[in-house]
């Protein structure tokens, strides 16, 4: 980030005034917060009241909290227990994660620091995927894991991750190892290293910014794809959380509306945990995508 | 954001004299290591997004159960399409969504921004908090959320009956429920906004300061230098938005309805292509929505992009 200019010294004046506008920045702010953070709160409150006062009741938080909703889960829904399609998401967001670290980055390095013939055209290939919309692609990707047998598998969800289909990611790596300096990566070269070597040793440790907000935003991804499981899951021992929330759903509706709500809340905690925990990069590497 | 000016683009005409081995046995080696470390991408270009637009763009000519060979019908489903009811009430149900949600979001956006832009003590804090939505807005948790804050009693359907308007809820009512999937969509402004935010903190500060010496009160600094100096940021997130509005889906089905109901109110493009596809396994009458869906799309695209020499400030020097 450019950093602006330090400001002149400021007359006490525009300081007393900019102190009062800073009450109603906060004021303003804090307004605006309350609103776009209201459901937040709210499905934690909902969560601890009993399945009849969720819709009715207009408190934000319970008037005595109870943990029914909660234990509740421990039965599963049709048998299955709720475990199951955490561990299911858990598994192919790691695959996920794994697949567009990995191939990810070798496309980006072949982009950023091979020098091969045909590489600008491929380039503006990549980035035309971007804009394509993903559901032209839809029927027949089914139709090609359909007739490969794939279905009711992780394979169609992950396949493409570790075939560096998400262009968005091999654009932010590019762009990343692009502005490492050439040096580094000549002076691997001189000193003997191949490729294979360079990219390992040299230009991997240095892109880990970019690989990391990769990683962070895919794993989101993946935990929240809905479409994805939708289509290519049949079966509900495989099922992943969003699928298990909708079967919640289907099969209990309203009568355990405590319980739902519950699974909901554990289901958005390891975004939030996430996002907690890096939102410094993930801000960074949505502005940056912003900019080019 | 450092990326941003450390990664100028590749200047196209100068290249650096390669590496040690430049002859053409070295040549032939960069040309191998290069596609062979791009492999994945290749094949993933081949397999899953080329080979599939071909396939899909011959589907769309034909019908296709998945069980028997797909049958070259011609035109047929794109006469079929146009003449449906229910495909002319999910173009309509898709537009007032776009253009609908996308100003709406971008505004709250941009004014967030514009707040934040100012340095303010927590102003991290804050630009995180609103990002979070953009997060967990596509999950199904948060669909499930919006349905009992917009349905039948619930605070909403409240504070409206305060104002003496009762619907019975939003999530029963066709004439409301597309409203609280816009909802959905403009509490997701964070992505927008610290797109926003990058873009406001570009702006030399030297141009505030000479206006402010000229007279000029804040409106007018806002659209007079402003406005100006972050059009390309606001051009980019009008195009991503109005893309991504265009592919709605989750949130259609979630919020509403399995069956993006009542009376089709909520039936999005994507949702009415899921249900052919998927429900009805009329693959070839779903190819033919998905092609009409990229022509929409990059006739939109194309237009924005004309659109740009109108209002489009990029400034000469570069960066």
């Amino acid at each position: 980030m450019t950093t602006a200019t330090s400001p002149a010294p400021r007359s006490t004046l525009t300081r007393r005034r900019r102190r009062g506008g800073s009450l109603v920045w906060h004021l303003g702010a804090l307004l605006v917060l309350a609103v776009v953070l209201y459901p937040v709160v709210w499905v934690v409150g909902a969560s601890f009241k009993p399945s009849k006062d969720i819709i009715a009741s207009l408190d934000l938080l319970p008037t005595e909290p109870v943990w029914a909703n909660f234990s509740g889960l421990a039965d599963g829904i049709s048998g299955i227990p709720v475990s199951s399609f955490f561990v299911n998401s858990l598994m192919y967001a790691v695959l996920a994660v794994v697949g567009v670290v990995v191939s990810s980055s070798l496309t980006a390095y072949a982009f950023a620091k091979i020098r091969f013939a045909g590489r600008n055209l491929l380039f503006t290939l990549m980035i035309g995927t971007l804009l394509l919309p993903y559901h032209v692609l839809l029927i027949p990707q089914y139709v090609l894991f359909r007739n490969l047998e794939l279905i009711d598998t992780l394979v169609p969800l992950v396949a493409g991750k570790f075939l560096a289909t998400e262009a968005f990611f091999v654009f932010l790596m590019v762009q990343f190892m692009r502005g490492l300096p050439r040096e580094l990566d000549e002076a691997a070269r001189l000193d003997g290293c191949g490729h294979l070597r360079t990219y390992w040793s040299v230009v991997l440790p240095l892109t880990r910014p970019a690989l990391i907000t990769s990683a962070i935003f895919t794993f989101i991804n993946a935990w929240n794809d809905f479409m994805g499981p939708l289509i290519y899951l049949n079966t509900p021992s495989k099922y992943t959380v969003s699928l298990g929330l909708m079967m919640f759903r289907d099969q209990e509706g309203i009568s355990n509306y405590g319980s739902m709500i519950a699974m909901s809340l554990v289901a958005l905690v390891p975004v939030v945990a996430f996002f907690m925990a890096f939102q410094r990069y993930l801000i960074d590497g949505m502005a940056t995508s912003g900019l080019k | 954001m450092t990326l941003v000016k450390e990664a100028p683009a590749r200047p196209a005409g100068k290249r650096r004299p390669a590496a040690p081995a430049a002859g053409r046995r070295g040549r032939r080696r960069e040309n191998l290591a290069g596609y062979l470390f791009m492999s994945p991408w290749i094949a993933g270009f081949l397999l899953l997004t080329a080979g599939p637009m071909i396939a899909s763009l011959y589907y769309a000519f034909t019908s296709y159960n998945l069980f028997t060979p797909p049958k070259w019908v011609g035109l047929d489903n794109f006469t079929t399409m146009f003449q449906d009811p229910r495909w002319q009430k999910s173009v309509e149900v898709t537009l007032k969504y776009v253009v609908v949600a996308t100003p709406l979001k971008l505004l709250l956006a941009l004014g967030v921004a514009l707040l934040l832009a100012q340095r303010r003590r927590g102003q991290g804090l804050y630009r995180a908090a609103f990002y979070m939505p953009s997060l967990i807005g596509a999950s199904v948790s948060v669909g499930f959320v919006w349905r009992a804050l917009f349905s039948d009693d619930a605070i909403v359907d409240r504070g409206q009956k305060i104002l003496g308007v009762d619907v019975g809820g939003w999530i029963g009512n066709p004439d409301y429920v597309l409203y609280a999937l816009v909802a959905l969509s403009i509490w997701q402004f964070g992505a927008p906004m610290v797109i926003f935010l990058a873009g406001l903190k570009q702006v030399p500060r030297e141009l505030y300061e000479a206006a402010e010496v000229d007279g000029a009160g804040p409106v007018r600094r806002f659209w007079n230098i402003t406005l100006p100096m972050i059009s390309p940021v606001l051009f980019f997130n009008v195009l991503l938005e109005s893309i991504h509005a265009f592919q709605v889906f989750g949130s259609a089905y979630v919020v509403s309805d399995t069956r993006c109901g009542p009376a089709d109110a909520t039936l999005v493009y994507t949702c009415y292509l899921y249900q052919k596809g998927f429900k009805e396994a009329q693959m070839g009458f779903a190819s033919a929505m998905a092609w009409t869906l990229v022509l929409a799309v990059g006739l939109v695209t194309a237009v924005l992009f004309r659109s740009q020499k109108k209002w489009v400030h990029y400034e000469e020097a570069g960066k």
